[in-house]
């Protein structure tokens, strides 16, 4: 029993991590231009199937496809943001909510049209590490490392660069920001293109050790709200956190009841939260 | 000075009669009848299949409307209502309960449901909120999945039998028809209704600036919460019939937020916080996607293309056709309502 | 004399800004108070607290006998207070007259739509927005908002009226119309407590004034006291502009 609960909790750790990395993109786009994206779902499937092509037709180690995915997300990001946010976003919320879910809509279909519904993985392994009595896949554990990485990097990027100041600047007040000569236009659209490689990225980790289908976006974008809920909204290092407690619940629950009740208990908590600290766990007291 | 506000005054009082003499209303329920009245005369069942999905449309856009358009607040989760108001109903009947209980039962249980959410995600504001109602859907799908006596993910499937009370089957189809006929002309008629109340007047002043509400007067917790009650009741009930007519329910097509969010776009096409915009918008897009699902060259492209136009609407007639046009002729604002 | 307002040692705190402390005055029926004080002094604080907008952290506001405490704005607004808003609040996607019958509607006097209109068509006469009355409340102009602020307040019906700086921003003649205007007010029996920091114009309507500085009460007395208050004086000394107000009002 011991050794179980310790093998799920390893493995919810790991893969805790990977929808820290997918939240931080959603909770940075939020922090930054307060805009929820509802098109996150959909770039995390991008993501995957951007990985998976690249390494069933290209042959390309699955490692350098994520390198190549994270460029693309950044690119694809940026030019996603001038070509249609920028537009709505000193709109009411609704206009963001509905340009981002248009967008979603937009792949999904293109994706559907593309590659069917039918499921696909990335036939890749990396073996097995044995740790006394609990057996860890390489796969996540290399994702999980590769997580911590992401994020170290991206706290790096926003606390000790100059662009990534100016990130944190716009997040903090964007008409002072702009008082101050910070190009903000051009910050919104690099924050975007940010928050849509993080999802990519951890649609491609995801894909490195799941099954998917074009329509997997979906239960990670709202695992992505619950964790962004969780840490905070706009709060990326909060998204780590909680990424790593929902994570941690999806390991250690089904050990006590059936796993189809751990969503109930996640969106439970997600309105729960909501209600009684909409600033998150650990955010400042409303 | 003072006749020609006497003049003024006389011509603006809004005496209860004239509340009853709206062209557009007016005009618009007897449009809706007739189109509604259409496979009825022609007897057409093909016919039939396309007009229930434009009515069912509307009833659950106008319903929608009496929250996010009139009061400000956005429901991304609406279909929960649908999708309760379908389960319960369901329930009842596969228990042997006659329709007309399970109908109106499927709409108090989402109208209970409405209540007793109300007073607390209403204090959430904007996205807040809208993330809110997605949780609430998302909870409700995920442990009805696990519900035993709904049938957890298989759902609940009617027994044959249970439309011989109807006079069969195809009898039965003709009932829900004319139930959703019904249930849609009354959705146009309550949102008109509450446009025009001073309650309405309340939640569009709490739309505008929900603090000056406050503070003028307008009990703003109650408010909303009977705005999110009437706005889940109708749909409740749409819920129940079309899962009737459907013959089985599952969590997945229940509580399908795909659904909750094309009920928002209809809303957004035909412009919001009118009475005639969710109509005019659930006929457009309902009308475009049969369209683009027959057509063969754009069947693979359906949702690419409806999200192209959403993000067109979006981004550049944010106010929706209804809304349009009142901003653009300010003389139709008395006769579009 | 019971007074119609009583505000009991308020204190209200923001994080570690004390905005207001140990502020007590009381206000009777049918006068007009004039409340003054450097810009941030907690004057708008002050009618936040008193329309239970904000809670306050010490003492109590008393009105019509009855504590404020527990009560929200719209309890408030029943019993019969209303406000106007320094920065304007229009309901903009609503007509210029269907403001004005939210006021009527949901205020002291609860009236429904019906008379509400009446009441509408009636109060914006008053103020003189009556060409105004089917245009979108947020097409007006800003002076045109200040009036729509106070149409609405007036359509309520209230006995004490909130006025916040509703002649900043305003020329010199439409100054001396709005002045009028409150004027008219009082005289329908109205009692109101009024924020300004046009010198002459507070000096010239208000029966009493009370002078706020940081949170608190440094002078209450009738115009001509406080306008020889050292202690006011030293206080405008900070802000020249109004400081020069003060002495040509004097």
């Amino acid at each position: 029993m011991i050794s179980a609960l310790s093998a799920s909790l390893i493995d919810g750790l790991m893969i805790g991590l990977v929808y820290g990395i997918a939240a931080m993109g959603l909770t940075l786009i939020w922090g930054v231009m307060r805009v929820i994206n509802l098109a996150h779902g959909a770039i995390i499937a991008l993501g995957m199937f951007g990985i998976y092509l690249l390494f069933t037709n290209l042959g390309l180690n699955p490692y350098l496809g994520l390198l190549v995915v994270a460029v693309a997300g950044l690119l694809g990001g940026m030019l996603l943001y001038q070509l249609t946010i920028r537009r709505v976003i000193n709109a009411p919320y609704l206009s963001t909510l509905l340009a981002t879910f248009a967008i979603n809509m937009i792949i999904i279909g293109l994706g559907t049209a593309a590659f069917s519904t039918s499921p696909r993985n990335v036939d890749f392994t990396l073996g097995s590490t044995n740790l006394g009595e609990i057996t860890i896949l390489n796969t996540r554990l290399v994702a999980a490392l590769a997580a911590l990485g992401i994020t170290i990097g991206l706290y790096l990027f926003l606390f000790r660069t100059r662009p990534g100041k100016y990130v944190r600047a716009v997040a903090n007040n964007r008409t002072a920001a702009e008082l101050m000569g910070i190009p903000s236009s051009r910050i919104l659209a690099l924050s975007f293109g940010i928050g849509v490689m993080l999802a990519a990225v951890a649609g491609a980790l995801i894909a490195t050790f799941f099954p998917f289908t074009i329509l997997s976006g979906d239960p990670y974008q709202l695992k992505s709200f619950v964790i962004g809920v969780l840490g905070g909204l706009g709060n990326p290092l909060g998204a780590l956190v909680g990424g790593l407690i929902l994570g941690v619940l999806e390991g250690i629950v089904p050990n006590f009841m059936p796993n189809t009740w751990v969503p109930v208990l996640e969106f439970m908590l997600f309105v729960l939260i909501l209600l009684v600290r909409p600033s998150g766990l650990f955010g400042a007291k409303r | 000075m003072s006749t020609t506000s006497d003049v003024l005054g006389r011509l603006h009082a809004r005496p209860a009669a004239a509340r009853w003499r709206n062209p557009g209303l007016w005009l618009g329920m007897l449009a809706l009848l007739l189109v509604g009245l259409w496979p009825v005369v022609s007897g057409q069942a093909a016919t039939r299949e396309v007009i229930f999905t434009m009515l069912l449309a509307i009833a659950l856009a106008s319903s929608l409307n009496i929250l996010m358009g009139y009061t400000g607040y956005v429901s991304f989760g609406h279909v929960v209502f649908f999708g309760l108001g379908g389960y319960v109903s369901m329930f009842l009947l596969s228990l042997g309960q006659p329709l007309w209980v399970a109908v109106p039962a499927g709409g108090v249980a989402s109208g209970v449901l409405a209540f007793l959410l109300g007073k607390a995600i209403l204090r959430l504001r904007g996205t807040y909120f809208a993330l809110a109602t997605i949780g609430i859907n998302e909870a409700m799908r995920t442990f009805i999945n696990n519900f035993g006596p709904f049938g957890g993910s298989t759902g609940i499937s009617l027994n044959f039998s249970v439309y011989g009370n109807y006079g069969g089957a195809a009898n039965a189809l003709w009932l829900a028809y004319y139930a959703v006929l019904a249930l849609a002309l009354l959705a146009i008629l309550v949102s008109y209704i509450v446009k025009t109340s001073k309650f309405g007047l309340g939640l569009m002043a709490i739309r505008e600036d929900e603090d000056a509400a406050e503070v003028m007067g307008v009990f703003t917790p109650n408010a909303k919460t009977w705005a999110y009650v009437i706005s889940a009741i109708i749909p409740g009930m749409v819920g129940a019939l079309f899962f009737f007519k459907n013959g089985n329910i599952e969590p997945a097509d229940a509580f399908r937020l795909q659904f909750s969010i094309e009920t928002l776009v209809m809303i957004m096409l035909g412009g919001q916080g009118t009475v005639l915009g969710p109509i005019l918008g659930a006929l457009g897009y309902q009308q475009l996607r049969s369209f683009l699902l027959t057509n063969a060259f754009f069947k693979d492209y359906q949702l690419v293309i409806a999200g192209v136009l959403l993000l067109l609407i979006v981004l550049f007639i944010p106010a929706g056709a209804v809304g349009w046009l009142r901003k653009r002729f300010p003389r139709l604002r008395n006769v579009l309502p | 004399m019971e007074p119609l307002l009583r505000i009991d040692n308020v204190g209200r705190r923001f994080g570690g800004l004390q905005a207001l402390s140990g502020v007590t005055f009381e206000v009777f029926e049918g006068e007009i108070l004039g409340l003054i004080g450097p810009n941030g002094a907690g004057k708008t604080t002050l009618f936040n607290v008193i329309d239970s907008v904000y809670e306050p952290n010490e003492g109590q506001v008393t009105f019509r006998g009855q504590p404020t405490k527990g009560k929200k704005p719209y309890h408030l607004a029943r019993m019969g207070l209303a406000r106007t808003h320094q920065i304007v609040r229009p309901l903009s996607e609503l007509t210029v007259r269907d403001n004005v019958i939210v006021g009527a509607c949901f205020g002291r006097e609860n009236r429904s739509l019906g008379d509400a209109g009446e009441i509408a068509d009636e109060v914006l006469h008053f103020v003189g927005l009556s060409e105004r009355a089917d245009q979108l409340a947020g097409s007006l102009n800003v002076a045109q908002k200040k009036r729509l602020e106070m149409a609405r307040a007036l359509a309520a019906r209230p006995l004490l009226l909130l006025l916040d700086e509703v002649l900043a921003g305003l020329n010199p003649s439409e100054i001396v119309a709005m002045v009028e205007t409150v004027r008219n007010i009082r005289a329908q029996g109205v009692t109101i407590i009024m924020i300004e920091h046009v010198m002459h114009a507070i000096m010239n309507l208000s029966d009493r004034i009370v002078v706020l500085e940081y949170g608190q009460v440094i002078a209450t007395g009738t115009p001509q006291e406080i306008i020889a208050n050292q202690r006011v004086i030293e206080a405008y000394l900070g802000d020249p502009k109004l400081a020069e107000q003060l002495m040509e009002a004097a």
